[in-house]
């Protein structure tokens, strides 16, 4: 499967800032927004939802192939910035398919418009404060720790990045590093009013949590689950913080399930 | 030339096995190791060599600030120039420095600072820097803004001195609806500041630009010949040429009555491991973000163990070797300082005189030797190499209150 799907890339001027974006497949639009360590251009996972959705999978600002806006303060300031790119990719309800820090600008994204979603996923997302324990603090841990304690298994982290992660990865990691740190150094990684906006999202959604997830604690995703109106929690067995790295067909049934695809 | 002692205050008084067990010292080793009873005495022991420095003729006291870390116990440098301005009666207090980023309220820092001018009556020199990223992380500062705040805060401070209030103060990083502090210092147009710093090419740059002195903290001769080059080209390019004045140098170099003692007392230095900041992760004294991004492939590699640190980690004996770090008596160590001298040309010069666990006796004597039978030298040798400092130039305080820029090349022609 991996491999046979032709993938177009394109940029798109937003606000002033050329916005890498990559899309392939067709049918629903579904959005996926990547984690706070990037994105590799290609994943097995993406392939997965080509096969059935119409998948844009943007970096975010200040991220990967996009360019660095000076003044973006806030996760929120990116999902206006998304908004913006669907309306002039004239693509309305998507489905928006949440990684990690990704998971808290869909969330975002989603409470911005709650009528312009056409399902939500959240896969261990950040953005609210977990009820027990913390997100885990990358500022204290070098690239690979930190990248490291988002799987459950080493072999899987192994055949994603390679035994020993380039140079030129680790340079991205900390070129996503600091663009985390601008827009969520304090409180760190988590929104105070998000919560409080979730109930007027009443679309399909679909919390997903790895049992062995050490980045994001578990309660977050109970947080997430309560607060939507209208939300399953899925917890993956065997998976880290990085469910689809680490169970990319799981995670695309998953999705599958709750958004149809075409 | 203006001379100033210096001790980092080391809170030396803890198990140095569990510091060293534990790896990197600064940030993170528990502050259960503190104890606040042998931190009492030593505070007051540091007070009293401070008065003995006033006392033997140094004409300055260089003050710093660290946080969440054993190498130095000074966790606001304003606490102890308060102290200072109230002790002692000549000696300039020279912080250097404030670190600028930490501050979410620099008016704040501007009211202090403003107060120990006052108090000290006029003797304050209010140096600024950015901070390790240890401070940024212990004080939860965001790294990634570090060099913006740095550069707004000390705007929005001399502004605080400079123009009468009140006014509003709009920046990115601050915003101050009333300015208008009724502290403010008796040295006008401002006090002296001073910058220093190790590797930071920007720093070097943005100090030259303001005509602040740089002071370079035990860096290699050669290292300290290319930082001059870097400040003079920037000097030329707003106008006006560089000398001793605008060139401090920090060297580490402790004296005793033999050799040997000398010595061992200087192996002090290394009580960190040699490390300059404390026993230093790298992801944690340089948070992204926070370096420039002309470094970041390099330090990547460093962080991640792929290269050695860019400052090298010579031993006790390469370091005395290559005089970063000086130890003898005074008639020893005298001609390793003037060599320190005629290489690198400060108008400025800091001793690091006691480090570690350097006793209480020793680091008076120290500081007395230095004093007594150091100092006189090395102004013998200043004078003849003309290491006028900002004092002796009576050189302007910063680039707005020169008198002597010639107009940049490009609107003169």
């Amino acid at each position: 499967m991996a491999g046979s799907i032709a993938w177009n890339e394109t940029s798109i001027a937003i606000a002033g800032v050329k916005l890498h974006l990559a899309r392939a497949g067709k049918g629903r639009p579904l959005v996926v927004l990547h984690h706070d360590t990037g994105t590799l251009d290609r994943l097995p996972f993406y392939d997965a939802l080509a096969e059935r959705f119409d998948v844009l999978v943007p970096h975010h600002p200040g991220y990967g192939k996009s360019e660095r806006p000076q003044w973006l303060r806030h996760p929120r300031d990116i999902a206006v910035m998304y908004r913006w790119l669907l309306s002039e990719l004239d693509v309305a309800l998507p489905v928006l398919v949440g990684l990690g820090f990704g998971g808290w600008v869909a969330a975002e994204m989603a409470t911005a418009s709650p009528r312009d979603v056409g399902a939500l996923a959240l896969v261990g997302a950040m953005g609210v404060k977990p009820p027990q324990g913390d997100i885990l603090d990358q500022a204290l841990m070098s690239y690979m720790d930190y990248v490291k304690a988002g799987f459950h298994q080493q072999s899987a982290m192994d055949s994603v990045y390679g035994a020993e992660p380039s140079t030129d990865q680790l340079v991205e990691w900390d070129v996503c590093r600091e663009m985390s740190f601008r827009i969520a150094w304090k409180p760190y990684m988590y929104s105070q009013t998000l919560p409080h906006l979730l109930g007027g999202v009443k679309a399909k959604a679909l919390v997903v949590h790895g049992d062995d997830d050490r980045v994001v604690p578990r309660s977050a995703a109970e947080v997430y689950a309560k607060g939507l109106a209208n939300a399953k929690l899925e917890i993956v067995k065997g998976c880290g913080h990085y469910v689809e790295m680490e169970k990319p067909k799981e995670l695309a049934a998953l999705v599958t399930a709750l958004a149809g695809g075409n | 030339m203006h001379l100033m002692y210096f001790t980092e205050q080391p809170m030396s008084a803890y198990d140095s096995k569990k510091g060293l067990d534990f790896g990197a010292t600064a940030l993170m080793f528990s502050n259960s190791n503190f104890d606040p009873v042998a931190g009492s005495r030593l505070y007051n022991e540091y007070i009293e060599q401070y008065k003995l420095a006033e006392k033997v003729n140094f004409d300055g006291i260089m003050l710093n600030e660290h946080h969440n870390a054993p190498f130095c116990m000074q966790a606001k440098a304003n606490v102890f120039a308060a102290v200072l301005a109230a002790v002692t009666e000549r000696v300039k207090i020279v912080m250097l420095g404030n670190p600028l980023p930490l501050a979410d309220n620099p008016l704040r820092l501007a009211e202090e600072l403003a107060m120990i001018d006052m108090i000290s009556r006029g003797r304050l020199v209010s140096g600024f820097v950015r901070g390790g990223g240890q401070e940024q992380l212990a004080t939860g500062v965001n790294p990634a803004y570090n060099r913006e705040r740095f550069e707004e805060a000390h705007d929005l401070i001399v502004r605080a001195w400079t123009q009468p209030g009140p006014f509003r103060f709009e920046g990115t990083h601050y915003q101050h609806r009333v300015v208008n502090p009724w502290a403010v210092p008796l040295q006008k147009p401002y006090p002296r500041v001073w910058i220093p710093g190790v590797v930071s090419r920007e720093t070097i740059i943005w100090a030259a630009q303001q005509r602040y002195p740089y002071i370079a903290l035990n860096t290699s001769i050669e290292a300290t010949k290319k930082i001059w080059e870097t400040y003079e080209q920037a000097a030329q390019e707003v106008g006006y040429t560089s000398g001793p004045e605008n060139r401090g140098y920090l060297q580490r170099v402790h004296v005793a009555e033999t050799e040997e003692k000398a010595v061992a007392n200087a192996r002090q230095f290394m009580w960190m491991q040699g490390e300059f900041t404390g026993l230093a992760h790298p992801v944690w004294s340089s948070p992204s973000g926070y370096f420039s991004p002309t470094q970041r492939r390099s330090f990547v590699e460093f962080a991640t163990g792929r290269a050695v640190s860019p400052r090298g980690r010579p031993d006790f004996q390469q370091q005395l070797n290559d005089m970063q770090i000086i130890a003898g008596t005074p008639k020893t160590v005298i001609p390793k300082l003037r060599r320190i001298l005629e290489e690198t040309r400060p108008g400025i010069m800091a001793l690091w005189a006691n480090d570690g666990t350097v006793s209480h006796e020793d680091s008076k004597t120290c500081i007395r030797l230095l004093g007594e039978e150091v100092l006189p030298a090395l102004r013998e040798t200043g004078a003849k190499l003309g290491l006028n400092s900002p004092f002796d130039n009576n050189a302007p305080v910063g680039i707005k209150y020169s008198t002597d820029l010639r107009k940049p090349a490009a609107a003169a022609s």
